[in-house]
């Protein structure tokens, strides 16, 4: 410190006499502000600096509000307000004279004022208001440095509601003859399209003039919007992609002025922007890729100068060459640029080469193999960024064979690392590959446990959840179940007996659930010894209370015998007085049921955490309470964004047709950056979890998600491979001979030569690293389906208990494609295998489908006729009703004969899959529903399958949420033998629920008989009574008030070809029959009825890459179900 | 698209700062000081990137000054580091070797300097001449307000 002040204090006065100085600002040694500065860095403690700033401060205060001060004074008087403010005292009184300067000041003046407006004042500040006048004005001036000033103000912080008011003096600064206007204009308006989009949708148009204009600057200025608008919507602006290339081109070639090079580099800034945009629309793009090798070649061989701008230039371009449509040649150029990265000595280049390893090597695993001793070295490196780099490659190429490994390596950072950041993404990473590939129990048992203790309260709650779920729901062994649980609760326990005090608290949750769960498992350990451990907890200090009810919780599931429930009384008697409520809830629980044991054992059966739980979302079982509450006066209840609501409403003008904007962040929109592969799974309902899923969650560096395996079928690898190949097949491991290295890395001069000792220790690591890498592509080869078996497969979730045949033949027909994926992904499978491998997957596939109908007996054709039912979009909720049938083989051929028994009047509409009811030795019932336009009408079958006829068949109907009524005219019927009887219910949803149920009885009798029944149940979809709803944007504005139900999700965009909101409400509108009302730029408005005629309104909003949907409705719970619905429509879609 | 820009001595006394996207003070000084502790601990010739939270730190050391760059997780670091170099390049032309007291004492026009050079986190103009050529057209309204006003200087 003192050095530099004493060099400081040198400078001074030389610096202050110079003023010959070429652009150097004259700096009088009396100017306030100098004597300022110097004062403070004669001063020795923050106290005195204090003291001096607050001194000051009230000085400037004084003089900002005399009214003598010139605009000359003030000037300066902003100039040390500034300053204050950057040495961090508040200076808040001055953010309104900096206005007044902006104001009136002369154009010097003018600029300070500015300045210091936009360090003061930010986006939303209520003061900046008062500055869209100046601007206004400012912008009309005929002096270009004002409007260059107003420009550039309006480019870094504008009032959001304001745009509109400056928008067309803005927009006319496009046509203006100088350069600067015209680049500062652009700006502005790319300031405006990212806070608030919609107010520039209507000039894009203009934003092209601007990509064609003649100063290269400008044109420049304008790839900003467009790098934006393709993120958002790569389709719409797919023809610019020939005019990407020809720019990028003439750029490249070295046509722009020489103004624009840097460090002789022409225009380096313009390249990379261009760059990203055409990865951008070459993504997934073969023909428009196509265009662009030429320019990436070309591109590649220009940068040979070795500065750093160059390098920044190929690793963008290798980027781009990665993700576009690949081209051998190209990638090979590519490859060996990233080489050249990762072995430069400079350490900045091999970061970047470390990121550029970690984007490829999904695709090209190779690239891994080639670099494995960088990779080793890197992984010991002293800069704990380049560690966690390396880490990320690691993580990339995981498979159950180095898994223990690479955890290993993994949890050996997190135990130095210090940023919470790192700890929270990195433990997320451990967590993910220690469910996909736990080689046993123990080690995974131990190396959650390490999870646990080392990301401590930080980590996202999904990883604890996800891994009680895990154990709970349990794999396909249930003596593996066991095991595991087993091994489980012996750790815990001795946890608990060593120094449980240390232990994170949510890992002391994790632990006693588990232990009140499974603790009975270990049948010498006895629950009091159990309860004892738990009960030190309860008493340690630093248990926080949220803990200590799952201690508590735990507790209530042990108490069961003798000793233990002394232990449970004394505890219980403890909390019971406890001011935390819900503690003193737990406490009353444990003490009432550990004296109650068969109370205890029918609330807490012992495992039953598989059980599925019914939860009534609605609430319903609090109607009584609520009609109470309001015949008593109180006040209906209002959901929370309402409320505010009407509060804003109360106080401002709206000027919104309807409502606030929707909030940006909701509980759905990714609670979390990471979301466990499980958790996406479930909701995916499929069981495989493909590792693109995956990653999507887990990686904050790079986004993967999307990147197609562009490894395509004649990538370059392919040619090489016979020579690898071969030596794969010979050393199994890649612990290759020196000589063979050299071969494969003949491109590199740095091939490391293997020293003695330290070397072999690295060639070890390596062995042990890279495992996988090559030996699993030969068992490929061998054609095997799953060479990497996942330990901790979860089951399928079934919606039922019953298991039918048909639903593990779905399943599996499910499953199987989704397994080769991951086996794509996960072997880092080389290319040309890659076909094969599909093909034989395939084949495998269709084997086991037959394999499967054979075993059950029926025929193949009616498999694939189930299979593609099963995809038809209308039938999306029928599928669960199918599954969960004891029986829901139906013979085609019976399908038909029964389709022919539709009433005329409803043949003509479509109808859902006839489906079976019951059926007994006599009578075969079996259903379907039809949607007529203004009704829903539910048709029984009923087929006598007996040689006698059946009179006075009589069916009844009820139902809960519905209300059914009759269109035939007798509920009795008869029916002949082998025939059909139909009868017609005309069906009303009275409370919506997500699934609606008809219970039904069918009794009949014989002629000569005892009366029999046959009980049955129907289940459909709630989207089956959604009708479209006609309306125009001002009624919808009108009923949108209205009405006081609502709900608000974000949910997944569709996004495949057109535009994304487009696409997303057509797949709505034809999978849930809602109206389109209208789309107004990112937002639509959409419209419905419930039969009758219950409207439900929707509003949906683009918002980052999400759907922001809000539902509105005059009947509760309609909301909530159809957001359910939407979801699940789009999710199959 | 840059999030802000930290200039920073080796005691960690700020020089100048500018938030390319709307932050609370208190934000601010949160960030700052995370950015001081956590460039100022780093040892020399290691890398010149560092992650914070989701973005990306861009930090180069300039004699006793710290150049401090956020920027979001996909752009490019090494432009990024030339951002840092040609804002210094700029301040070298205009206040001629540029030093540590320069910046001190002129930060306003180390600001404007930087307005012309960055507008809203982006790049907006790469020549060193045009931002020097407007910087220059700006000041020179002191001296001859009349003479200027007569004819437009771009």
């Amino acid at each position: 410190m003192s050095d530099v002040v004493e060099k400081t204090l040198t400078a001074l006065p030389s610096l202050l006499s110079l003023d010959s100085q070429p652009g150097s600002t004259k700096l009088s040694s009396t100017s306030k502000l100098g004597t300022l500065i110097r004062g403070i860095t004669e001063l020795t403690s923050k106290h005195e600096e204090e003291k001096l700033i607050q001194r000051e401060l009230v000085s400037i205060k004084e003089q900002v509000s005399s009214p003598n001060t010139s605009m000359r004074q003030m000037k300066e008087l902003m100039v040390r307000a500034i300053y204050c403010e950057m040495l961090g005292y508040e200076a808040s009184f001055s953010y309104i004279h900096a206005i007044k300067l902006a104001q009136q000041g002369t154009a010097l003046e003018k600029r300070v004022g500015y300045l210091a407006v936009s360090l003061f004042l930010n986006e939303s500040h209520e003061l900046l208001l008062l500055l869209v006048n100046t601007v206004l004005k400012d912008l009309q001036s005929t002096n270009l440095i004002e409007v260059c000033m107003a420009l550039t103000v309006v480019s870094q912080m504008f009032p959001k509601d304001m745009i509109p008011a400056i928008l067309p003096l803005v927009e006319e600064k496009l046509n203006h003859p100088k350069e600067i206007i015209r680049r500062k204009a652009v700006l502005a308006l790319y300031k405006f399209y990212l806070i608030a989009p919609n107010q520039v949708q209507h000039i894009h148009n203009k934003f092209r003039k601007a990509l064609c204009d003649k100063d290269p600057g400008v044109m420049t200025a304008s790839l900003h919007i467009y790098l934006q608008m393709i993120e958002e919507n790569p389709e719409g602006y797919k023809d610019l992609a020939a005019s990407f290339v020809t720019i990028l081109k003439q750029v490249v070639g070295g046509k722009l002025p020489m103004d624009f090079n840097y460090h002789s580099v022409p225009a380096p800034w313009l390249q990379i922007q261009l760059l990203r945009i055409l990865s951008l629309l070459g993504k997934n793009d073969p023909s428009t890729s196509e265009i662009m090798y030429e320019v990436l070649d070309e591109s590649l061989r220009r940068a040979e100068i070795n500065h750093n701008i160059t390098y920044a230039i190929l690793y963008e371009c290798v980027k781009c060459i990665y993700t576009i449509d690949p081209k051998s040649d190209l990638l090979e150029k590519a490859a060996k640029c990233i080489g050249n990265f990762v072995l430069s000595p400079k350490i900045n280049l091999k970061y970047l080469g470390l990121k550029a390893l970690t984007y490829v090597v999904q695709q090209d695993p190779k690239l891994a193999l080639q670099h494995q001793m960088t990779i080793i070295e890197c992984l010991d490196h002293p800069d704990l960024i380049i560690k966690r780099e390396t880490l990320e490659i690691l993580f990339r190429i995981t498979n159950a064979q180095n898994v223990t490994v690479i955890v290993d390596k993994m949890l050996e950072f997190l135990r130095i690392n210090k940023d919470d950041y790192t700890t929270i993404d990195l433990v997320g990473k451990v967590a993910e590959l220690a469910e996909k590939y736990a080689p046993d129990n123990e080690w995974f048992i131990e190396t959650m446990s390490t999870v646990f203790s080392v990301g401590g309260d930080l980590m996202q709650p999904d990883i604890p959840n996800s891994f009680l779920k895990l154990l709970s729901e349990g794999f396909d062994s249930v003596e593996e179940d066991r095991k595991l649980r087993l091994f489980a609760v012996d750790s815990y326990v001795s946890l608990l007996q060593g120094e449980p005090g240390k232990l994170p608290q949510r890992f002391l949750q994790v632990i006693s659930w588990v232990l009140g769960e499974y603790s009975f498992l270990r049948e010498e350990l006895e629950a009091a010894t159990v309860l004892r451990l738990l009960a030190k907890l309860l008493d340690m200090k630093n248990t926080s209370s949220e803990t200590k009810s799952w201690v508590l919780m735990a507790m209530t599931k042990l108490c069961e015998r003798g000793a233990g429930v002394s232990v449970a009384q004394e505890v219980s008697e403890t909390y019971s007085s406890s001011l935390d409520t819900v503690l003193r809830q737990r406490a009353q629980e444990l003490q009432h049921l550990s004296r109650h044991s068969e109370l205890r054992a029918r609330v807490l059966p012992r495992d039953a955490g598989l059980e599925p739980l019914e939860v009534d979302s609605s609430l319903s079982f609090l109607d009584g309470f609520v009609s109470e509450a309001l015949a008593a006066g109180a006040a209906p209840y209002k959901p929370p964004h309402q409320r505010q609501e009407e509060l804003a409403q109360a106080k401002a003008l709206s000027l919104e047709p309807y409502g606030l904007s929707l909030p940006i962040s909701m509980s759905s929109c990714s609670i979390a950056d990471r979301q466990s592969p499980t958790l996406l799974s479930i909701s995916s309902g499929l069981s495989g979890e493909s590792p693109d899923l995956s990653h999507k969650g887990g990686s904050s560096t790079l986004k993967l998600d999307g990147v197609k395996r562009l490894w395509g079928r004649e990538g370059y690898l392919a040619q090489r491979e016979p020579v690898e190949e071969s030596a794969r097949v010979e050393v199994p491991s890649p612990l290759r001979s020196p000589s063979q290295q050299g071969e494969a890395d003949s491109s590199h001069s740095q091939t490391p030569i293997p020293t003695p000792e330290p070397e072999q220790e690295k060639q070890q690591l390596a062995s042990s690293l890279f495992v996988g890498l090559s030996s699993q592509s030969s068992v490929c080869l061998m054609g095997k389906s799953e060479p990497t078996p996942q330990r901790f497969r979860r089951k399928a979730k079934s919606p039922g208990s019953s298991s039918s045949a048909s639903e593990k033949t779905s399943n599996s027909l499910v499953s199987t494609p989704s397994t080769v994926d991951n086996l794509m992904c996960n072997n880092l499978l080389d290319s040309n295998i890659t076909s094969e491998l599909v093909v034989s997957s395939l084949e495998q596939t269709s084997q086991l489908s037959q394999g499967l109908a054979a075993a059950n007996g029926t025929c193949d054709a009616e498999l694939t006729d189930s299979d593609v039912k099963g995809s038809s979009p209308s039938l999306c909720g029928d599928n669960a009703v199918a599954a969960a049938d004891p029986a829901p083989h139906e013979d085609p051929c019976k399908d038909l004969l029964l389709t022919s028994h539709l009433p005329a009047e409803l043949s003509g509409l479509s109808h859902s899959e006839i489906t079976p009811l019951c059926s007994n030795q006599s009578l075969d019932l079996s259903a379907s529903h039809v949607q007529k336009e203004d009704s829903l009408v539910l048709v029984v079958f009923i087929y006598n399958s007996s040689d006698s006829d059946i009179q006075q068949i009589l069916l009844e109907l009820d139902s809960e949420e519905i209300e059914v009524s009759c269109v035939c005219d007798s509920a009795v019927q008869e029916a002949s033998s082998h025939s059909v009887a139909v009868c017609q219910y005309s069906l009303t949803v009275k409370t919506p629920s997500v699934h609606v149920e008809v219970v039904g009885t069918v009794s009949y009798q014989f002629p000569a008989g005892t009366p029999q029944s046959l009980q049955f149940s129907y289940k459909l979809p709630l989207t089956c009574f959604i009708r479209p709803l006609t309306v125009s944007t001002e009624e919808y504005g009108t009923m949108w008030l209205d009405f006081s139900h609502d709900t608000k999700q974000n949910l997944t965009l569709i996004s495949d070809g057109q535009e994304p909101l487009a696409a997303t409400l057509n797949v709505l509108k034809k999978k849930l029959q809602l109206h389109v009302v209208e789309i107004i730029g990112m937002e639509g408005i959409v419209a419905c009825r419930l039969l009758q005629d219950q409207p439900c309104l929707m509003h949906c909003r683009l918002n980052a890459g999400t759907l922001a949907v809000w539902l509105r409705s005059p009947v509760p719970a309609l909301p909530d179900c159809l957001m359910y619905h939407c979801q699940r429509a789009l999710q199959e879609h | 698209m840059m999030r802000f820009l930290l200039l920073f001595s080796r005691q960690g006394k700020l020089r100048l700062q500018k938030w390319f996207t709307p932050m609370t003070e208190r934000e601010k000084k949160k960030i700052t000081r995370d950015m001081t502790t956590m460039v100022l601990s780093r040892q020399p010739r290691s890398c010149n990137f560092l992650h914070w939270k989701d973005l990306k730190i861009i930090y180069k050391r300039y004699a006793s000054l710290y150049f401090c760059l956020a920027i979001d997780n996909q752009e490019n670091e090494l432009i990024a580091l030339e951002v840092i170099q040609r804002y210094v390049e700029l301040l070298d032309k205009y206040f001629g070797n540029v030093c540590e007291l320069d910046i001190i004492f002129n930060f306003e026009k180390a600001y404007f300097i930087l307005d012309e050079f960055l507008i809203g986190g982006e790049i907006q103009e790469t020549s060193k001449q045009m931002v020097n050529r407007s910087i220059e057209a700006s000041d020179m309204l002191q001296e001859t307000m009349e003479e200027y006003m007569s004819k437009p200087a771009f």
